[in-house]
């Protein structure tokens, strides 16, 4: 096993196991991407084969439909505890980029980070998956997550590289960058105030090229858009299709992709230069991710 | 350049303000070439414009601007290579963040380079950092002697710095090179400098290729601080999982293995991993995972140490050196948590023994309190004894946090364990839990069976507050529901397990004995699986103490009844017992949130 590789994953366990020894209501957000799916990957390893808590996607109705089909099919495949929840008032209003009735910074905020404030803390519906049933249906639980596993890397754009691996936010679930509590050694912040909740970061070190290594090693599947399919075009990162561009380039596996990051190819164009709203943020993600933005 | 492997190092920058930390790594971006393109010149050219001298620190300014996609730098973290390996700087940046970044990514490096400047000499948080770098175990240092340029690139200042610094290491245990450099004239950066004839040695780019690698611990003792039990039941897993990261040494299967401070002892059967196959042996720095040939009781937060190595100390007092970050100063009169490993318990600032003044770090002076950045030497007591190494023996487990309202306020490591009037009693508990012969069935089967978790309930309050009318009530009401309870009258140990210390000695009250006696018959019922109630007057947090040593202090729930507790922590304050279906439904609840009473 390669020892950088190694290292980053006995410490992403680690950090995995603090955050379920900790928080009784745990979640791990999964935004089907390579970076959460990696962390999924981790947590069966942490947990011996097991995911034990439940993985939250938030649905803007403007995903690529491979995401949600691949979703899906790896929820029965490892039998996933899967809730999803979205901002149904935004999308009957049509208050939205793709209807025209708002900028993207706006469409954004309402139906990720307004969908994922409130999934989280109960007040809007959650969906979960019966996997007797096979089907979701509304979860009559409404308790409020304190503990949010997020898949964020420090190398992926400004902001989160000031991120702690355990960082707290406050009631709104807004994080206060200049005043961040020390962490000692391998102790995190797991004690946290009624009504607050910590997010965690178990892949806060990890680069993209670390994360697509790790995918080939441990041959960790991954939605397709990921790759080019023919037509010298792949995703580099996901989201809604309206604001998500793919890149040119003709890697068509994770070895391939591995080759054209180490090349340097991609060196002097941004990991999410593919989406539209970072640009009308500044350049960065600061506004939304202050707002509570993952 | 291009580094021969994929290796990595992070390196944590220290110094105190204006002594030129940023002009240090500035210079060492550009003269590795790990700059954008023309990124210097650009904004060299501003200088001129703006008739602002350049200055390398502008450098990183622009560049943590543009967030050059995180390829150089980001805020937090700095990336260049040698010809040797990848570097990662963990820069900390603001004045009033930098303490507490600098902690956070010490806590990660594996080296530091100190800069100093070589007009001001040593200053207070030259010293300061000097400390934080020693305790948070640091080993490899190098000081840079910044602005050469502006002393004539003198030798005698040089030597003077370099001899007041090593002083000042070698008392904090430790040690480094000294050298002399010019980040803006670019003197033994990355390239040697010719000002300097009289200095033979490395640049600081060279010392940085010169740190080693420090391999795992492998060499000392096995400890692995227990994160988690596992045993996924309703996903049709049976394996009860021991997990935890490994801090030194390794284990096989096969090897015996003690929990402190319990002194449960099982073997390993096998150890387990998704996936691939369980390698042939867990060991330091890898995130283990293993199950024991014997049903023991194991819980979050104890050691597993090797049976056959040299045990942690196991005590509820401890000297340390510590550094307070909390605004509010850290005081003898206030309870904090203190984590160690896994293991979290409250405690107090038993003594402050000193503290020490970082502009000078020798005055010792004797205070009340500790304040914001200051560093001290303390006692510390918590409320029940934990497992640990002192610093010189095993530093990862001799590290503690302290917890104030809920942050990381304070951080430190212990140096020494102190006697705590309890260690007699924990040590018979010891040699019982080494002795301790199983019964064929396990405890969760038991549980599982019964369902309900064995418990202590211990009913106490002032005389003739209705403890016993209360307990009598639970009693009945547990029995109703079909949960095997019990209540057993403190009068039925008096007079029978106790009966040979009944009457009080000559010069002492047997009280501590009775309890202990009360603790091991408790910690028998409870094996059995049982509810345990039992009252008992006025109980203190030391009493309580005594009984926890005997029994898993994670079953036992404390009730107290009436007016005017004493210091003893308690589940649930029961004012009166006007209002008894009440106060009983209240009993439920709590039984129930903790997991003690449930139905499958």
């Amino acid at each position: 096993m390669s020892d950088h590789l190694e290292q980053l994953e006995n410490l992403s366990i680690h950090i995995l196991r603090e955050a379920y020894a900790n928080f009784k209501s745990l979640c791990m957000l999964w935004s089907i991407g390579k970076d959460s799916t990696v962390l999924l990957w981790l947590s069966r390893k942490a947990f011996l084969g097991h995911v034990p808590f439940p993985l939250i996607h938030i649905d803007t109705r403007y995903k690529i439909p491979e995401m949600i089909e691949y979703r899906d099919q790896l929820t029965r495949q490892w039998q996933l505890d899967m809730i999803y929840g979205m901002n149904t008032e935004a999308l009957d209003r049509k208050e939205t980029y793709p209807d025209g009735n708002a900028d993207r910074l706006r469409c954004c905020k309402l139906l990720k980070t307004e969908a994922l404030k409130n999934t989280l803390s109960g007040q809007w519906p959650r969906y979960r998956f019966n996997h007797a049933a096979n089907r979701y249906e509304t979860d009559p639980n409404h308790d409020p997550f304190t503990g949010v596993i997020v898949g964020l890397r420090a190398d992926e754009e400004g902001s989160r590289s000031k991120e702690r691996y355990f960082s707290r936010r406050d009631r709104a679930s807004e994080w206060d960058i200049a005043d961040q509590p020390p962490e000692f050694w391998n102790q995190y912040k797991t004690d946290f105030a009624p009504g607050t909740h910590v997010r965690i970061h178990p892949l806060l070190d990890w680069t993209e090229l670390n994360v697509w290594e790790y995918i080939e090693r441990e041959k960790i599947p991954t939605v397709s858009l990921y790759y080019d399919q023919g037509a010298g075009k792949r995703y580099r990162s996901l989201g809604c299709w309206p604001c998500t561009f793919p890149i040119d380039s003709t890697a068509r596996n994770p070895q391939e992709i591995i080759e054209e990051l180490r090349s340097g190819q991609l060196k002097n164009i941004a990991e999410r230069s593919g989406r539209a709203q970072d640009a009308e943020d500044g350049g960065g993600l600061e506004t939304l991710r202050r707002e509570g933005y993952m | 350049m291009i580094p021969a492997t994929d290796e990595k190092m992070n390196i944590v920058i220290a110094g105190h303000v204006d002594h030129g930390k940023s002009t240090v790594i500035g210079r060492l971006l550009a003269d590795t070439d790990s700059l954008p393109q023309g990124k210097l010149q650009q904004i060299q050219e501003l200088c001129r414009r703006t008739s602002k001298p350049f200055e390398y620190a502008f450098l990183l300014d622009a560049l943590k601007d543009e967030q050059a996609q995180g390829i150089t730098i980001d805020s937090a973290r700095i990336f260049f290579k040698s010809e040797k390996r990848h570097y990662i700087i963990i820069d900390a940046p603001g004045h009033i963040e930098f303490l507490r970044n600098m902690v956070t990514g010490a806590s990660h490096a594996e080296a530091a380079v100190l800069v100093i400047d070589a007009a001001e000499g040593v200053r207070e948080n030259s010293r300061r950092h000097g400390y934080m770098l020693s305790m948070l175990g640091i080993r490899q240092l190098t000081v840079a002697i910044n602005k050469m340029d502006l002393v004539d690139y003198s030798r005698p200042v040089f030597d003077a710095i370099v001899q007041e610094y090593s002083r000042f290491l070698s008392e904090i245990v430790l040690s480094g090179s000294f050298i002399p450099v010019s980040g803006m004239q670019g003197d033994n950066i990355a390239v040697a400098s010719r000002r300097m004839d009289w200095y033979k040695g490395p640049t600081v780019l060279e010392a940085l290729d010169g740190f080693i690698k420090e391999p795992p611990p492998l060499d000392k003792p096995f400890r692995m601080p227990v994160q988690d039990v596992y045993k996924f039941t309703r996903a049709g897993d049976t394996r009860r999982i021991i997990a935890g990261t490994v801090e030194t040494g390794a284990i096989r299967p096969g090897d015996e293995v003690i929990f402190y401070p319990s002194g449960k002892k099982g073997v390993i059967r096998s150890l387990e991993r998704f996936a691939t196959q369980p390698p042939s042996s867990y060991q330091a720095a890898q995130a283990a995972a293993f199950t024991l040939e014997e049903q023991i009781y194991v819980a979050r937060g104890q050691v597993a140490v090797q049976a056959k190595d040299i045990g942690p100390q196991v005590s509820r007092r401890m000297k340390v050196n510590l550094f307070w970050m909390g605004k509010e100063p850290l005081t003898p009169q206030k309870e904090y948590l203190f984590k160690i490993g896994t293991a979290k318990q409250p405690g107090r600032i038993e003594e402050i023994l000193s503290v020490m003044d970082a502009a000078e770090l020798n005055a010792k002076d004797k205070k009340d309190q500790i304040d914001y950045h200051n560093v001290a030497e303390c006692i510390i007591k918590t409320d029940r004894a934990m497992a640990f190494d002192t610093a010189d023996a095993i530093p990862a487990l001799s590290r503690f946090v302290i917890v104030d309202n809920y942050e990381i306020r304070g951080g430190g490591i212990i140096r020494q364990a102190l006697p705590d009037s309890q260690e007699p009693l924990r040590q018979q508990v010891m040699r019982r839990n080494l002795k301790w012969a199983l019964s064929a069935v396990s405890r969760e089967r038991r549980w599982e069976r019964l369902s309900q978790k064995a418990c202590l309930l211990l009913v106490t309050g002032h005389k003739n507050a209705g403890k016993k009318e209360l307990a009598r009530a639970i009693e009945k009401k547990l029995f109703a529901e079909g949960k095997l309870v019990y209540f057993m009258g403190i009068a039925n140990v008096l007079y029978g397990v106790d009966a040979d210390i009944k009457t009080p000695g000559p010069n002492q009250s047997h009280r501590p004995e009775h309890l202990r006696r009360l603790g091991e018959v408790a910690n028998l019922m409870l094996d059995a699986g049982i509810i345990l109630i039992v009252t008992a007057i006025g109980l203190t947090q030391e009493d309580l103490e005594i009984i926890r040593n005997a029994v898993d202090s994670d079953l036992i729930e404390v009730l107290w009844l009436g007016a005017e507790p004493t210091d003893i922590k308690i589940d649930l304050h029961i004012e009166s017992l006007e209002n008894l279906n009440e106060t009983l439904s209240q009993i439920k609840r709590l039984l129930q949130q903790k997991g003690i009473i449930f139905s499958i």
